[in-house]
């Protein structure tokens, strides 16, 4: 096929793939929200560990929410409905894919980073959560638009067949998404409120495994790891811990300035100026989770393993889940 | 972070012209997007990471030729890929794969499972067979 099919679609790079897709998205369709709204709406917030699931070979340690919720639940707050389809064969998927094109429709993917040929070697991992926007077809080309570039890209019809069809955990299986109906207006003002109880629900929840209770978690296994699985091991882990807080897409500080960003926003758009300082604090703690990466990786940097260095980040942990847990009991109460 | 903390350090991304974006304050204490090249904690992390699985593939070839293990453990680690992800891309049970890594098994294994492996690997099933030393 080489006719040209080119969507008038305008790329804006985001810090996360997924909040730049909806951004980029709901753009193109006439509304103008900010990454930091879409991910304070969808209350993409949060912390998790799950010490019983291992990729590539430590455990998960998240920051955020899963895949995919951030843009259910900001669209249902804000009113616009989302239609999502999976495909068990790559031929119906790529049908589906053109006729979309063809109805001048750009459209949310959901792919793996592995096979992804214009990332860095050093970046692709069997990572299966990436978002991007295909917004045409040029001589063969699928003209792409992924939040994490700078400027668009491109990919053959057997690359991106690649990438939709990646195997293993969150498999994408092709895929699809994209908004089918808007309000006459956003409801954004219950649509924040909305969003930040639930985060602060989240980060506050009595269960071991998210929010402030799993940050402790991690700092109390921090502390013993050394001796039960050696320095090697848990160096190897702490550095699991950084990337997933610092690597692309999180904005910097395992999210919370885009957190931050949001709240700052948020004073604005419904008129509650307490929320500038909460969006100041919200700062302050996210220079402290970039403290303590940087602490964690003086550590892993010469490979030593004094038990005094993992002490030390195991109380910077503590602090911060402290100053969360207190931060998202009082946030709950100023909205 | 203020704006003019955010770190330009040296990172992979820089040949693949790519640079991160973060969240950062500017003098006016208003939030701005801005292109950091890289911070080195992170770098040094993912080096790591990277360090560790050559160590793991290199480990896999040196069982291969002590007859220890089928080149299929090599390729795996080769790919950055575990047990659940290959069996995953085979369409296997984690122990069937798990069972073709024993070179006992592997050299029972039939020319269609072979070729998927092979499939899999982007390889032929000639290279499959083997590693280069």
């Amino acid at each position: 096929m080489s006719e040209t099919l080119k969507i008038d679609f305008s790329h804006k790079q985001a810090a996360h793939c997924e909040n730049g897709v909806v951004s980029n998205l709901m753009r193109h369709n006439g509304f103008e929200v900010s990454e930091p709204m879409v991910f304070g709406i969808g209350s993409g917030l949060l912390f998790s560990y799950l010490p019983f699931i291992k990729v590539n070979y430590a455990p998960v340690f998240t920051y955020r929410v899963l895949p995919g919720l951030v843009f259910n639940r900001f669209a249902k707050r804000v009113g616009i409905k989302v239609k999502r389809e999976k495909f068990s064969s790559p031929k119906k998927a790529k049908a589906r894919l053109d006729e979309n094109l063809k109805n001048n429709n750009p459209v949310g993917l959901q792919v793996g980073v592995y096979n992804l040929i214009y990332f860095p070697d050093e970046y692709r991992f069997h990572f299966n959560a990436h978002n991007m926007v295909v917004y045409g077809k040029k001589d063969g080309q699928y003209l792409i638009s992924d939040p994490v570039m700078e400027s668009v890209t491109s990919l053959t019809e057997r690359q991106l067949e690649k990438v939709r069809f990646a195997k293993g955990a969150f498999a994408p299986k092709g895929h699809i998404y994209y908004p089918t109906a808007f309000p006459e207006k956003l409801e954004l003002e219950s649509a924040i409120a909305k969003g930040i109880k639930q985060t602060c629900r989240d980060m506050t929840a009595p269960v071991p495994i998210v929010g402030v209770k799993a940050i402790r978690w991690v700092a109390k296994n921090i502390r013993k790891w050394p001796k039960k699985i050696g320095a090697k091991k848990t160096n190897h882990y702490l550095g699991q811990i950084v990337r997933m807080q610092e690597e692309i897409g999180t904005g910097g500080g395992g999210f919370r300035y885009i957190y931050a960003a949001f709240l700052l926003e948020a004073a604005d758009e419904i008129h509650n100026e307490k929320l500038k300082k909460f969006s100041k604090e919200m700062t302050e703690i996210g220079d402290l989770w970039r403290d303590f990466a940087l602490d964690a990786s003086r550590i892993y940097k010469n490979r030593s393993s004094e038990s005094d260095g993992y002490n030390k980040i195991a109380d910077q942990l503590v602090a911060i889940a402290n100053r969360e847990e207190n931060f998202f009991k009082r946030l709950k109460k100023a909205i | 972070m203020k704006k003019k903390e955010v770190p330009q350090d040296k990172s992979h991304l820089e040949k693949a012209n790519i640079k991160d974006m973060v969240y950062a304050v500017d003098e006016n204490g208003e939030y701005t997007a801005e292109l950091s090249t890289g911070w080195e904690p992170k770098s040094i992390a993912l080096d790591n990471a990277i360090q560790e699985i050559e160590e793991r593939t290199a480990a896999a070839k040196a069982r291969f030729f002590n007859n220890e293990s089928s080149p299929i453990e090599y390729y795996m680690e080769l790919h950055k890929m575990d047990i659940p992800i290959l069996a995953s891309y085979m369409g296997l049970w984690q122990w069937r794969v798990k069972r073709h890594l024993k070179p006992s098994v592997f050299r029972k294994l039939s020319a269609k499972t072979l070729q998927k492996y092979a499939d899999v690997f982007e390889i032929s099933i000639g290279q499959l067979k083997g590693i280069n030393e």
